[in-house]
């Protein structure tokens, strides 16, 4: 039995919301759309069409690259990429090989550890970002009794982003700590929902064994396809580390190959070997031009991806003051972020009174505006301030019930908050039982 | 007969209601009535009824309006069937129009018709075609060249006023050089290619093809421009080619590379061109021998990037989404996909697509230097007189090489403009070819209509029209 170092990177998918496709008009918002009605000649290969790209597209993807530390190509272009298959009707998807538009960056995140009691920080490095054309989507269905399979083009050509990392992950831990923060930073950025129920972020990792202390890379990669939540990469790939080892425990090298999840077995089954691998014969997409990103414009994004969360916790421990675990809970997102310092900022109620609120009453930020939650805090802490002289002239008027609970009957304590309530029936039950307790010392 | 005028005559004439579109129209249909079924230009006729109707109801916006034009079949016609000249597209009727076709439509152009060509511009005889070939209205036992045949035969037999061809190897100079008709190979980017069946990206050009010079200029002016649909078109701005057509050439210079004229040359177009060569000289140009020693690697160059662009752009009909199969492409095709896969292939892409990439600068970089000397050069458009059926057919090489003088344009994407020259001694038509820098189309215009103002190899007609 030897001990072995899984190595890991990742390859992750994000459709861009931006209102069209990537290279035509459609919508690309596709999600629960009657199929193929979000089509045209362009998005359909018909013949003659051509792709015209998308500004914002790229323009997006430069800002994920510049979020990521990334350096911006001065001169990027596309590629076509080749292979026949009925959900890609031009046979070819344009996307990008050997001129992406970002490369370089790397990510750092914290890792939560048994071995480590405080977790680790952790830094992935960044290989490459390149932007591409998403395929249709195949349906498999009977129709009149017959087995069919039908293309829905809706999804054909929405502006999809592959972020490519090097092989820096030795475990599932950290592979889904990975995915966790950068799906954090795509949703910061607003640049797609990433929600990977709905595909709009998918995942492939690449995982192979190598020796404890052994360098370099393993000679043999296992790319692991249709993984659609965080949990499943976990548990890829951890099956996948245990099949491997055991795999090169008997003596023998797993083969290079392409595999993908079965959510129904929990188990990577064999997609496609090394043999079968394609030749995508790539060339420079001749309908579309170089694209050339001058230092002005690469300034003027960097200036439009505001602040990133790293930079919002530091901010928001030095400038709220609040709790380590309060901050990273309301960093999670930046619409709550927003809201909170929108709450705060109405300046009525101290930040961390407002935080322990938010979190704790899991307030609905779409639902309750920031001046309507501060008002109700507000008329909430009123209703503390009242029971004091309630409190007292209930207590004065039941000695009864006052000296059955100084004798251990908790019973007693709701008959007091009942005669509470009563005087005060929009009174908050928990704040009455503690001022009760108060009262009764 | 009616389209035996220029367009400007024909504008001049339906304002004036002197004749009416209608007339025309019913000219084109019954001259195709009498001689296609031996030509065979037309793989696609539009009903006549309907055409008539919408000759009735035009109106006068533009030199081109009511004029009955056709074109290649390799441009989407919404509507009206479309098909490469492939069996794969046999039944396929766009839902959307070229812009070519739709700015034309909106000129007032009226379309007779989509016409014959190599299946997807794959060749120089339009025998590689799913719908027969097209004869020589000068000589039926040969080739009306390739791949646009159709369009080119189609004007000589005055089927019709004008033509909309594609120019990627020499596509619509050499059907012009072989029927004694004029065209114009656009600067790379000056039309748009939206909607036109693509043969090989990077190369493909859209222009017009006409029996004078004069009536290029008329359509061009109308086809040419930015298209929002293709990021490959030029916004340079779109000359006034009409009005530079006039202006005087004296003094002009034109190139005459002596590489053009080696031993590859059929010795009847040399000597043609020869007497081309002195006309220009006593209409005021200065013309001058110089070397252009790459020439002879245009079609090695050219024969890696074409069938390189053409395999991935065929990937399309994988026989799922139009109804037919990948059995049903021509041998020639097969060809081209076969040896573009090879050389995009891995392990093989740098010695083939790259360095034909490179050799592609080299050219640019030599024409680049000698046209800033030069306004124009010289050249003959095919090496040979039009084959007899069946001599390029057999011989893939000989097929290759029927593209030699054409094809260096198409790798840097100058403008070319193709124009009658003389004949040679059975009568068959001999063209040549005037190549100018990025975007000087006008200037082209005014050298070819020059020539044709003081010559008049441009008026003489297929003895089968005198019959």
């Amino acid at each position: 039995m030897h001990t072995y170092e899984p190595v890991i990177g990742l390859e992750i998918h994000v459709e861009l919301k931006t209102a069209s496709k990537m290279f035509c008009g459609c919508p690309a918002d596709h999600f629960g759309k009657k199929p193929n009605t979000q089509t045209c000649p362009v998005c359909l290969g018909l013949p003659g069409a051509l792709p015209v790209p998308n500004k914002k597209a790229a323009e997006w993807t430069i800002m994920l690259g510049l979020a990521l530390g990334g350096d911006i190509a001065d001169v990027s272009k596309f590629d076509r990429k080749h292979y026949f298959y009925p959900d890609l009707p031009k046979g070819y998807q344009i996307s990008q090989y050997d001129q992406p538009i970002a490369r370089g960056g790397a990510l750092k995140f914290k890792v939560q550890s048994s071995k480590f009691k405080s977790g680790y920080e952790k830094t992935v490095r960044i290989d490459r970002i390149h932007l591409e054309e998403d395929t249709g989507k195949l349906q498999h269905a009977t129709v009149d009794g017959k087995k069919v399979t039908l293309v829905d083009f809706n999804r054909s050509g929405v502006p999809l982003v592959e972020i490519v990392t090097e092989p820096d992950l030795h475990n599932a831990e950290e592979a889904r700590e990975f995915l966790k923060k950068l799906h954090q930073i795509v949703r910061y950025l607003v640049i797609s929902d990433a929600d990977m129920e709905k595909g709009s972020m998918r995942l492939e990792p690449n995982i192979s064994l190598r020796k404890a202390g052994a360098k370099g890379l393993p000679p043999y990669k296992v790319e692991v396809k249709n993984i659609n939540s965080f949990r499943f990469a976990t548990l890829a790939i951890n099956y996948e580390i245990a099949r491997q080892r055991s795999i090169l425990d008997d003596g023998k090298v797993p083969i290079q190959e392409t595999r993908g999840w079965d959510e129904g077995k929990a188990a990577t089954v064999t997609q496609r070997s090394k043999e079968e691998a394609s030749d995508y014969r790539y060339f420079p997409e001749p309908d579309i031009p170089p694209m050339s990103f001058a230092k002005e414009q690469i300034r003027q994004l960097a200036d439009q991806i505001g602040e990133l969360p790293d930079e919002k916790v530091k901010r928001f421990e030095k400038e709220y003051g609040l709790e380590q675990r309060d901050i990273a809970i309301l960093t999670e997102t930046r619409e709550l972020a927003d809201y909170f310092e929108e709450c705060v900022n109405i300046g009525k109620i101290p930040a961390q009174k407002l935080a322990n609120w938010i979190i704790n009453r899991k307030v609905d930020i779409n639902a309750v505006l920031p001046a309507r939650l501060v008002a109700s805090i507000l008329k909430a802490g009123e209703v503390i301030k009242v029971p004091t002289d309630l409190i007292a002239t209930v207590l004065s008027e039941n000695p009864k019930a006052v000296s059955d609970y100084k004798a251990g009957k908790e019973q007693a304590l709701m008959f007091l908050m009942g005669q509470v309530k009563r005087q005060l029936p929009q009174g908050d039950s928990q704040q009455i039982l503690e001022a009760l307790k108060i009262a009764l010392g | 007969m009616l389209l035996d005028l220029s367009i400007q005559t024909l504008a001049q004439k339906l304002r004036g209601k002197e004749i009416s579109s209608a007339d025309l129209i019913r000219e084109s249909y019954a001259q195709i009535d009498r001689f296609d079924k031996k030509v065979n230009s037309v793989i696609t006729l539009v009903d006549q009824e309907e055409v008539i109707e919408k000759a009735k109801n035009v109106r006068f916006t533009s030199p081109l309006s009511g004029i009955p034009f056709v074109m290649k079949d390799a441009y989407l016609t919404k509507g009206v069937r479309t098909t490469a000249a492939s069996k794969i597209l046999d039944d396929f009727i766009p839902p959307y129009s070229a812009t070519v076709y739709r700015r034309l439509e909106e000129a007032g152009a009226i379309l007779i018709g989509k016409l014959n060509m190599d299946a997807w511009g794959h060749g120089a005889s339009t025998e590689n075609t799913d719908y027969d070939p097209t004869k020589n209205p000068w000589d039926m036992t040969r080739s009306a060249g390739g791949s646009g045949g159709g369009p080119a035969a189609a004007i000589a037999s005055r089927f019709c006023s004008f033509g909309i061809g594609e120019d990627t190897g020499g596509s619509i100079r050499n059907p012009a050089a072989w029927n004694n008709i004029s065209a114009m190979k656009v600067t790379y980017g000056r039309v748009s290619r939206y909607g036109a069946i693509a043969y090989a990206s990077s190369l493909d050009t859209m222009g017009p093809t006409a029996k004078l010079v004069e009536d290029c200029a008329y359509v061009l002016e109308v086809i040419a421009g930015h298209d929002p649909y293709d990021a490959t078109s030029s916004s340079h701005p779109v000359s006034s080619y009409v009005k530079e057509l006039r202006q005087s050439i004296r003094g002009k210079r034109l190139a005459f590379p002596t590489e053009f004229y080696g031993d590859a040359l059929d010795g009847e177009i040399k000597e043609a061109i020869a007497k081309a060569r002195e006309e220009f000289v006593s209409l005021g140009a200065i013309v001058e021998e110089v070397s252009l020693p790459l020439l002879e690697h245009g079609v090695s160059v050219y024969y890696i990037l074409a069938p390189s662009e053409t395999s991935s752009n065929l990937s399309r009909y994988d026989g799922i989404r139009y109804g037919n199969g990948r059995d049903l492409f021509t041998r020639e095709t097969k060809r081209r996909i076969m040896t573009g896969t090879y050389a995009l292939s891995s392990g093989y892409y740098d010695a083939y697509y790259k360095k034909a990439q490179k050799a592609r600068s080299l050219f640019i970089d030599q024409y680049a230097k000698l046209l800033s000397r030069y306004d124009a050069l010289l050249a003959p458009v095919t090496p040979i007189m039009p084959p007899k059926f069946g001599q390029l057919l057999d011989d893939p090489v000989k097929n290759m090489m029927a593209d030699l003088y054409t094809v260096p344009v198409n790798i840097i994407g100058l403008p070319s403009l193709a124009l009658p020259c003389g004949f040679g001694k059975d009568g068959l038509p001999i063209g040549m070819q005037l190549v100018g820098r990025m975007f000087s189309e006008g200037e082209l215009f005014a050298l070819g209509h020059a020539y044709q103002e003081s010559t008049d190899w441009h008026r003489k007609q297929p003895v089968m029209l005198e019959r």
